[in-house]
């Protein structure tokens, strides 16, 4: 028991630190999340994680519900509302204060210059995402592909992204990745 | 501009705390394919508790904040009406569905992910989720290519050493975001 009540412990507080370093939303913390979940402390392999991940962009909702699959994994129930509560608490107690403040500084100069500063790191950070889940999701020429062609597709149409998934949902079934 | 810009909700009434609940747990229900065009057409179109101009200074506001922007969205939004609390009812109305979803699919997968076809559809369904992140990026980086000034730069930089030094991201941000916010604020004058 006291071991689950460590783990439970560590997830609650690295999930509100990630909760309050997401600049640019939940893909943002993904490296971070791979990096603590399956390199510092072994709860689940490559795979494991890039599943997760795949499954959190098929469902319905938004994608922060990761780390609901990830704490379910780690640590049960418990640890699924442990790791919801604390990606999405802290941010949210933030959001609150601020909110009713935000007005009095909107149009500050210093106000903008953190905004623009803000912005690049954010794409930045999302864009370390796209690098460790492409990493570790394409072991084969198959799924580089499958990658390069979901990429280029949403870039350049308008197609609904669950399609893409789908197409590439039937393909592994086929046993071609 | 149809209307002209009124103080807040000066003439619709506040929604009560069992309406910010609700009206967020709907907006979930409708949520394949993101929920914040749900979120819009609600607040501004059906119920009016904002107007156009207020949405899109609280989602701003939402993107500005660290954090999942629609959980932010929730909290700021609850507040506004209805206090602390209200932002509490608005947060548990928007969480309560995806959680139970996700938990759900997370019971699955630890029984069946071992499935050999349910491998196989994970096997390729994962390189396009990561193929999804790759367009999203490149969809928001492609303009700060197009302009002059130290965007790229703190891009590429932060991309670099949190995707292959994997570095934490504590440390990253931390110098990071006074570098950036430095360089930008220099850029302005």
């Amino acid at each position: 028991m006291k071991a689950d009540g460590d783990i439970l412990i560590t997830l609650a507080v690295q999930f509100a630190i990630m909760s309050l370093l997401a600049f640019g939303g939940a893909n943002a913390v993904v490296p971070e999340i791979h990096r603590q979940a399956v390199e510092l402390r072994s709860w689940m392999n490559d795979r494991e994680f890039t599943d997760m991940f795949a499954i959190s962009q098929a469902a319905p909702g938004p994608n922060v519900m990761l780390v609901t699959l990830i704490g379910y994994h780690v640590a049960g129930l418990a640890g699924a509302m442990v790791t919801t509560l604390a990606m999405c608490g802290p941010t949210a107690v933030l959001a609150h204060f601020l909110g009713r403040t935000w007005d009095r500084f909107k149009d500050a100069p210093w106000r903008m210059a953190v905004q623009a500063g803000l912005v690049p790191i954010s794409v930045g950070l999302v864009g370390a995402s796209a690098i460790v889940l492409t990493r570790a999701a394409d072991h084969s020429w198959v799924a580089v592909v499958i990658t390069g062609v979901t990429a280029a597709t949403a870039y350049w149409t308008r197609l609904n992204p669950l399609w893409l998934i789908g197409i590439a949902g039937l393909v592994g079934l086929a046993g071609l990745v | 501009m149809s209307e002209i810009a009124a103080p807040p909700s000066s003439n619709t009434p506040i929604p009560s705390h069992a309406d910010l609940f609700f009206a967020f747990f709907k907006i979930t229900l409708s949520g394949f394919g993101g929920t914040l065009p749900w979120t819009q057409r609600m607040f501004v179109e059906q119920k009016r508790w904002m107007t156009a101009e207020e949405f899109n200074e609280v989602y701003a506001l939402c993107q500005f904040l660290p954090g999942p922007n629609i959980v932010n969205l929730t909290s700021v939004f609850g507040s506004r009406m209805r206090g602390p609390t209200g932002a509490m009812a608005a947060w548990a109305g928007f969480l309560v569905v995806p959680f139970c979803v996700m938990l759900t699919a997370g019971i699955l997968y630890e029984r069946y992910g071992d499935v050999d076809a349910v491998r196989r559809v994970l096997g390729g369904i994962a390189p396009a989720a990561a193929g999804l992140v790759v367009a999203t990026v490149a969809k928001m980086a492609a303009p700060m290519f197009r302009s002059i000034g130290p965007a790229p730069f703190v891009l590429l930089a932060t991309a670099f050493a949190i995707g292959f030094m994997r570095w934490p991201l504590l440390w990253v941000l931390v110098v990071m975001a006074p570098t950036s916010v430095g360089l930008a604020w220099w850029m302005r004058r």
